[in-house]
């Protein structure tokens, strides 16, 4: 009396179309998944003290201006933390949108643009803010005009 | 007579868990959209220290003051209830206590935004 096999779940004899390893796709979303719940823990650190220094500490909102992103960009800890921070927030709010363009767009062709336009959008935006960050003068001389500050040579 | 069937709409199950994913998505979106707008204002001080001066004191009159809180109440949601997903996710006990813990994030949400609204309104309407 031979002894039944029972070969393990998903162990071949699979309808292609519910194969849980398509080819080159990988396990992407699970890759996806997981990035979303490292990045949220970190960026909810980011985010908090972001809003606490900013909107809450001294002047609030009212204390912003051109000075104070001089103030901060000064020092290296405030550039990597916004540099995280822009990284971080992209990348988990454009796997956000993509999920929901998946959940809601039903045409290949609409869910295609729409990630077309997504995903343009961000590498636009992380170019401008890395750049923005990297490349921040704060004293800049505009049309040969000095900007006036305390912190500025005079000129 | 036929009668004109109406679908059932798309209601899953309704209650804390469906309504906290929904929540869930619209903060992110409206976080998401703000991001790109907020990324480009503060780009200005690449422009120059006058275009950025411009730009944020439209941020600081009443109705930008307002939007700023609910901006706010969207991230604190999204931040407290994102922490609830995890903790769904990984903890052994979190799906049977997924219900207690929105409850706790809606507290916890409830006490932040109420001193947060306090300091925050106080700075935009110079109290």
């Amino acid at each position: 009396m031979a002894t039944p096999t029972i070969e393990s779940p998903r162990s071949g004899r699979v309808a292609p179309g519910y194969s849980r390893t398509p080819g080159s796709r990988g396990n992407f979303e699970m890759t996806a998944w997981l990035f979303m719940r490292l990045s949220g823990a970190i960026l909810l650190v980011l985010i908090l003290v972001h809003l606490y220094v900013n909107l809450v500490a001294g002047d609030g909102i009212t204390g912003i201006d051109f000075g104070f992103v001089a103030g901060k960009w000064a020092d290296p800890v405030w550039q990597i933390w916004d540099l995280t921070l822009l990284w971080l927030s992209m990348l988990h709010g454009t796997n956000g949108i993509r999920v929901i363009i998946n959940d809601y767009a039903e045409k290949n062709s609409t869910r295609m643009w729409l990630k077309g336009v997504l995903y343009t959008a961000t590498v636009v935006i992380l170019v401008l803010g890395t750049l923005v960050i990297f490349t921040f003068d704060p004293c800049p001389v505009i049309d040969g005009v000095a900007h006036v500050a305390d912190y500025c040579p005079a000129p | 007579m036929p009668k004109t069937l109406t679908p059932a709409g798309t209601l899953y199950r309704g209650r804390e868990g469906q309504w906290s994913w929904v929540a869930h998505r619209i903060t992110g979106v409206v976080i998401f959209f703000f991001l790109l707008v907020h990324v480009l204002d503060t780009s200005l001080v690449r422009v120059s220290p006058e275009a950025y001066d411009a730009v944020i004191a439209s941020y600081k009159n009443p109705i930008m003051g307002l939007g700023e809180l609910g901006l706010v109440a969207a991230i604190l949601f999204h931040a407290f209830n994102g922490v609830r997903v995890i903790l769904v996710d990984f903890w052994k006990k979190g799906p049977r206590y997924h219900r207690q813990m929105l409850w706790a994030v809606v507290g916890l949400w409830a006490v932040v935004m109420i001193a947060f609204s306090i300091r925050h309104l106080s700075h935009v309407f110079g109290g």
